[in-house]
């Protein structure tokens, strides 16, 4: 046994506070394989590997929390046999190294899958937005953007009309303009988007039900160690994907971001699956999906960075310092892929990408907070109404049609939709038109500034000028827009439809930023003698960008709803890809965080994790309640006492009916009723497994088999049924705190080392003093640089520890017993485990 | 299934890297200059196949609207664009798309109106009903593992595929119960 502690504990380091490392890592290193004592082996080790476990006994029941120190334990198992093979042969030796590669070779294909599915989604969507309008007649798989490709025809002033684009109303009757054509155009317009969401919805129902809503709040729980069976599937990736490109076609205030982030944990769950090092354990498959999911935000937005950051501050629970790396990692290829499928044709990986240069002044702050305090009026107004809709879907006969509500609100929206230009677009062109500055060149209607005809300036600097009526007719429309935006949006998440909720966010946030640049800028056109504008206003001047404001009013709208701040200013800093906006973006995002925290302090997705009663305890969570371990503990006072195995007294019949009569997920195992000596803990899963495995592959177990938890069997007469040895599945070191524990550490327990159960238990009085010893010569064991590198060489430090021990501890200790005597007599020798039951 | 998925990503990988490589269709670029009104001169876009090195307003614009001294000044006004595409890779993707939703659509009809048809004609009304009541009856979440067990069973291939179905449609039966009925996940 190689005792190489140096590397665990650097490695736990990295994740926990030095002082949590408890002992049982260390002993867990050297367990196996001779021991020095029997006493260390039995003092430390998560879980007996001498045997081999059977079949299923490693995997949890669907709806359970994982636990997630076993799963580590497990991991540095495998991962010594490996090491230790190695030495073998050159063929072990390439295995290992494989092994070890693999992380890598996971994060390489999550990259290049998730990247190509969301070239794929773009391009599709692209398409199907478009065929809701019309079609293209020389090749049908192209979208109006791409059959306009290299027509010459185009004029500037109708930059996107050529021969080739038809509607459906020309394409019919013949007419491309009067109110027969529009109506035929409006018409179709519903029924495409209703036959898109329809679709969508009964694809859904029938093949992957899971494939519905956003699938952050239900991924943020899975990586908190949560197991929902066919979440991350293959039927839920093809289903996802397929359904994505048809909602967001449809025309619905959806986005595609969220769901991307589901389908790329789904990528990484199918790829888990091609190595044992992942498929096996669930704490490992975790620390995957979490670079996964930061691999789906990169391709959303087309920003690593920010990926691994969103990964990092809102989906992940366990992040480890090699999950940042191999997260960035995935990110990037992913990122990369998605570029050289080059969707938009700009090679951009998104559409409203913008770049403009143009400088900003300290007084604008004022606006930008002002944006800020609307994205978190506007977070805290949806994420209530949302819940509150949620909510009466969940409890009342709405939730009983699924498919009508889609249909309904599709139709609705369509209907509302259509007459406006800014919401019958994709949401996602309109966010691009609204970031977008006036050049000279653009053609759209927020442009439609009255120009000074003797104007000779380059195009990049176009000074201020005073709004045309288009302009003004441009804002009434984004006002109805906005309206219809924040009312629509509310009753759309939530939906049984892959629905993202970035997007539509956004584009209420830049609508109102878009608006009021525009008044902050025609106010400074025609008031540029006011004392505010006086300073960095001079006429003639280019001093306002609307694009800018727009920017702005969606970070902090999204902001709002899902109190992101630094991944979310790193999004869209990497969004323009310039230094200088960071200012703004910061502060709007923060005044959005701070009022939305005014009024409750969840964001959405933590909400729908508490509207579906998911097992979630938040790591940012504060706990503030003067209770004691012992107030919380089952059972109550008033409870039936505990349900407890013995080591060598219980049969396997008494086994069977503490199984069926209680539904706790495990038993404490003691030395007998009458002491209550805790010994370990037996998950119920495993007790199940085991038993059912013994009864139909061990001759001999019979309902009243004597099952025993202890090394060697006990002493029966012969007549007796052969005896059930379980000790390979009893866990040897269970968590265990004193009644007096304050709950906030109890909590901080939970929430840092994923605990499933902990046990509490009435003062640890009663150990024996040789179990002391053994403490002490571990903790000095541990401080000797290097460590031991063989069995022998521990033999001799061990020794010469034992030595050194000074011989006023060992008086001290002996002076002590009389006084540890009268705590147990205090205690009335009972140490009662308790179970708490979290969640 | 899972050849099925792999085989599918890995066709994609290819083709996305094969188009990428090798076809630059000359229709894929293009250099587009968007110049504004300029005294008389409308407005007027103008788009060219030319290499990126290529793509500024004096080879793009022609023929030339204005006379020879105004051509610098005219030129300084347009904003020229280089683009990519790869029109290899919308029809492939399109026309991808479109078939794998085809036939899922044809399996969903399949299992939606022309199984339970089948069924009734083969089996009998009774039996279906029975079988429904048993689906339900089921422990909630548990039943999972019992159907992997026993599914191990029987070696033939066409049972496997068979089993693997069943399975398959159990789970998502679970699911569509906890999800539309029972409303314990993702409401």
């Amino acid at each position: 046994c190689r005792l190489d502690l140096s590397q665990t504990d650097r490695y736990y380091e990295s994740v926990y506070n030095p002082c949590e490392i408890s002992r049982v890592y260390i002993s867990n290193q050297c367990v196996s394989s001779a021991t020095p004592t029997e006493e260390m082996n039995g003092a430390g080790n998560l879980m007996d590997f001498l045997d081999e476990p059977f079949p299923d006994v490693s995997t949890y029941e669907d709806f359970h929390t994982i636990d997630w120190l076993r799963e580590k334990s497990r991991d540095t198992d495998r991962h010594r046999k490996i090491t230790s093979k190695s030495k073998e042969s050159i063929w072990e030796l390439i295995k290992s190294l494989l092994d070890a590669w693999s992380g890598w070779v996971v994060m390489l294909l999550i990259g290049l899958l998730s990247g190509t599915l969301a070239g794929v989604i773009d391009l599709a969507v692209d398409w199907m937005t478009d065929l809701k309008e019309g079609v293209c007649l020389s090749a049908f798989w192209y979208s109006h953007e791409q059959c306009c490709w290299t027509s010459n025809e185009t004029t500037f002033d109708d930059r996107d009309k050529c021969p080739q684009w038809q509607k459906w109303a020309e394409l019919m009757t013949g007419h491309a303009e009067g109110a027969g054509a529009y109506v035929l155009n409006y018409f179709l317009y519903i029924l495409w988007a209703l036959l898109f969401s329809f679709l969508a919805v009964s694809l859904v129902r029938v093949f992957a039900p899971y494939a519905c809503g956003s699938g952050i709040p239900e991924i943020k729980t899975i990586l908190s160690g949560f197991i929902i069976r066919g979440y991350l599937g293959k039927w839920t990736l093809l289903i996802k994907t397929v359904t994505l490109v048809l909602a967001v076609s449809s025309g619905l205030s959806l986005g595609k971001e969220g769901p991307l982030v589901h389908v790329a944990c789904c990528c990484g769950n199918l790829f888990c699956s091609l190595f044992s090092k992942y498929s096996k354990n669930e704490g490992k498959r975790r620390e995957v999906l979490s670079a996964a999911a930061a691999a789906g935000v990169s391709v959303a937005f087309g920003a690593p960075i920010g990926g691994v950051l969103f990964s990092l501050e809102e989906v992940s629970y366990y992040f480890p310092l090699k999950t940042l790396w191999r997260s960035f990692f995935a990110a990037l290829v992913a990122a990369f892929t998605l570029r050289s499928i080059n969707p938009f044709g700009n090679s951009r990986l998104v559409l409203f990408y913008v770049e403009y240069h143009t400088p900003w002044y300290m007084a604008e702050l004022v606006p930008f907070i002002l944006l800020g305090v609307f994205g978190g009026l506007w977070g805290t107004l949806f994420i209530r109404a949302n819940i509150a809709w949620c909510r009466r879907r969940k409890t009342t006969q709405l939730g009983k049609y699924p498919v009508l509500e889609v249909i309904a609100v599709t139709g609705i929206t369509a209907v509302l939709a259509y007459p406006n230009p800014y919401t019958r677009r994709s949401t996602s062109e309109l966010i691009s038109e609204l970031f977008n500055d006036c050049g000279a060149l653009e053609s759209s209607q927020l442009c439609d500034y009255i120009n000074n005809p003797n104007m000779s300036r380059p195009v990049d600097d176009i000074p201020d000028r005073p709004a045309g009526p288009g302009v003004y007719n441009a804002l009434w429309q984004l006002a109805l827009a906005l309206i219809f935006k924040i009312v629509i949006t509310i009753f759309t998440f939530g939906m049984k439809i892959p629905s993202g909720l970035f997007i539509p966010s956004m584009a209420v946030g830049a609508i109102a930023g878009r608006i009021v640049g525009i008044a902050v800028e025609q106010m400074a056109y025609h008031h540029h003698d006011w004392i505010i504008f006086k300073n960095w206003c001079r006429p003639g001047a280019d001093c306002v960008t609307p694009g800018l404001y727009a920017m702005v009013g969606a970070a902090a709208c999204l902001g709002g709803v899902t109190r992101m701040t630094v991944s979310l200013v790193v999004i869209m800093f990497e969004l323009t890809g310039g230094l200088e906006y960071i200012v703004p973006l910061m502060a709007a995002a923060v005044t959005s965080k701070w009022v939305a925290d005014a009024f409750g302090k969840e964001g959405i997705y933590e909400s729908h994790i508490q509207l579906n009663g998911y097992p979630y305890l938040d790591v940012r969570d504060e706990f503030t309640h003067r209770t004691l371990a012992t107030d919380v503990m089952r059972p109550r006072r008033n409870d039936p006492p505990l349900a407890v195995l013995t080591q060598d007294t219980t049969t396997v019949e008494d086994v069977e009916t503490l199984i069926k009569d209680t539904d706790y997920n495990g038993f404490p195992v003691v030395v007998s009723r009458e002491s209550e000596r805790l010994i370990g803990f037996v998950q119920r899963r495993d007790l199940t497994l085991a038993i059912k495995n013994a009864r139909q592959k061990q001759d001999g177990v019979v309902s009243s088999s004597v099952v025993y938890f202890t090394e060697d069997a006990p002493q029966l007469p012969a007549s007796n049924p052969q005896p059930l040895k379980l000790r390979r599945i009893l866990n040897l070191s269970p968590f265990t705190v004193t009644d007096h524990t304050p709950m906030e550490t109890v909590v901080d327990i939970f929430r840092k080392l994923g605990l499933r159960q902990c046990l509490v238990t009435r003062s640890g009085y009663d150990r024996s003093v040789s179990q002391i010893y053994l403490e002490i010569l571990e903790i000095q064991v541990r401080r000797r640089f290097p460590p031991p590198s063989s069995l022998k060489e521990l033999e001799g430090i061990l020794t010469e520890e034992w030595l050194q021990i000074p011989l006023e501890t060992i008086h001290k200790l002996y002076e002590s017993i009389p006084q540890r005597i009268e705590a147990v007599i205090a205690a009335k020798s009972r140490r009662t485990p308790y179970e708490i039951i979290f969640c | 299934m899972k050849s099925v998925f792999l085989l599918e990503f890995f066709s994609v990988l290819c083709f996305v890297l094969l188009s990428t490589v090798t076809a630059k269709n000359s229709e894929d670029i293009r250099c587009k200059c968007i110049c504004p009104p300029y005294r008389d001169v409308e407005g007027q876009i103008y788009k060219q196949n030319v290499s990126l090195k290529d793509c500024n307003c004096l080879h793009v614009v022609e023929p030339m609207p204005v006379e020879g001294k105004d051509v610098e000044a005219y030129c300084l006004r347009c904003e020229c664009k280089y683009e990519e595409r790869s029109s290899g890779t919308i029809k492939f993707t399109i026309i991808m798309y479109l078939s794998i939703l085809g036939l899922l659509l044809l399996y969903m009809v399949y299992l939606t109106l022309l199984e339970p048809m089948l069924k009734r004609r083969l089996f009998g009304h009774s039996q279906l009903i029975q079988n429904d009541d048993d689906v339900g009856d089921q422990q909630p979440f548990a039943n999972a593992h019992n159907v992997l067990s026993r599914s191990h069973s029987r070696p033939n291939m066409l049972n496997k595929v068979e089993h693997a179905q069943q399975r398959w449609r159990r789970q998502v039966q679970e699911q569509r119960k906890s999800v539309f009925d029972r409303h314990v996940v993702l409401s």
